[in-house]
């Protein structure tokens, strides 16, 4: 197995000493077949174990190693050294507070992924003594949407996102629309105040980077046309009074 | 340890110059001023033809005639085909999904109508002008 001499240029900051943000390189021997969350790994066990990142499952699972490199919001776990130039840029995901070094604040986007009530909701009583069914139909209209594993690199891509953080985003928006999509789910009516508000769905422009930048495929920036269409529908439904849709 | 978030601002006048994605998006945006400009023209055509003057008429038909025009309609045209007509319908899947059973509609099949519809309205178009 080759290796290859990688400089990678590493945003750090500490909050303790720092004013600012300053990039840090690190000459790192890479095997080919290494993702770059070996390579920033390795400064950590070798050359400078004061590197703050996060990451946990290594296998495009747990969302945690969300990172810009080159520029581009990754997971870095999916990103091969080989796909890369020799020299690489590091930086923490864009459009977030930087805590320290790689590792951003993600209150903001958890507290918006709480609001849009990310879950069955029901008006009446479960069935007694019986699952909820579902036929195999009704799950493929919404299994994409429930890939996401909440990495937020669709918000680092965001400019909406970007340039006014009460939208409420990609990921949430999407999430959103999978329970509304849910045969098994009553909340619909309730995550309308949120969504048809002007940070909801209609902030979006549908630039359509979220989805490009997706590790799972998830496609937020459809849910979001679609839930634009859907909410269009309903409401000249409701101003030619026929019925709703569930709920 | 007390925590000191470092917020990065992104700037509000040169964010899309960040990435080609971005600069896309905007190129796509820009062809709005396109559409008021043409919507401006109808408006003003109208106008010329209800004054119910042939002498203006013409004068403003021939104004829409020179090489100038011409090669301006015809970069718009361009303009509108690359930054609008293909993109959009390249999107259409993503924005209406069908579903049929079990199983979604191939997205060529929903552009492939969309191309389709397009030429069908564009033949009724020509069609009602004169032109074929």
């Amino acid at each position: 197995m080759g290796t290859r001499q990688l400089e990678l240029e590493v945003m750090r900051y500490d909050p303790e000493k720092d004013e600012a943000p300053h990039f840090q390189t690190y000459s790192v021997p890479c095997n080919e077949d290494w993702v770059i969350l070996d390579a920033i790994n390795y400064v950590k066990d070798n050359i400078d174990t004061t590197l703050a990142y996060r990451w946990s499952c290594h296998m495009m699972v747990c969302g945690s190693c969300g990172m810009m490199v080159n520029g581009e919001p990754v997971l870095t776990c999916k990103t091969f050294v080989r796909d890369l130039p020799d020299k690489v840029r590091i930086e923490p995901l864009e459009n977030f507070p930087i805590e320290r070094d790689l590792v951003v604040v993600l209150d903001d986007v958890m507290q918006k992924l709480h609001q849009v009530q990310p879950y069955i909701v029901r008006k009446d009583d479960p069935p007694e003594d019986a699952e909820y069914k579902q036929t195999r139909g009704q799950l493929m209209k919404f299994k994409q949407l429930t890939m996401c594993i909440n990495c937020m690199c669709c918000y680092a891509a965001c400019p909406q996102y970007g340039l006014n953080k009460d939208f409420i985003g990609p990921a949430a928006l999407a999430l959103a629309h999978r329970y509304n999509l849910d045969n098994r789910d009553q909340g619909k009516s309730d995550r309308l105040d949120i969504l048809a508000d002007h940070n909801g769905v209609w902030e979006c422009s549908f630039v359509g980077a979220c989805s490009e930048v997706c590790p799972k495929h998830v496609d937020p920036a459809a849910a979001i046309q679609q839930m634009k269409v859907d909410g269009a529908v309903e409401f000249w439904k409701q101003r030619l009074g026929i019925p709703g849709d569930k709920s | 340890m007390s925590r000191r978030p470092y917020v990065r601002e992104m700037s509000k006048t040169t964010w899309y110059m960040r990435n080609g994605r971005y600069r896309v998006y905007v190129l796509r945006e820009l062809s709005s001023f396109l559409v008021a400009f043409y919507t401006f023209l109808v408006i003003y055509a109208l106008s010329v033809l209800a004054a119910g003057s042939a002498v203006q008429w013409n004068s403003f038909l021939a104004s829409q005639q020179g090489v100038g025009m011409i090669i301006f309609h015809g970069l718009a045209l361009l303009y509108f085909l690359f930054y609008q007509t293909f993109p959009w319908f390249k999107l259409a899947p993503k924005a209406m999904p069908i579903q049929v059973g079990e199983n979604k509609v191939a997205d060529s099949k929903i552009i492939g109508a969309h191309y389709v519809a397009w030429i069908v309205v564009t033949a009724f178009i020509f069609w009602l002008a004169g032109v074929i």
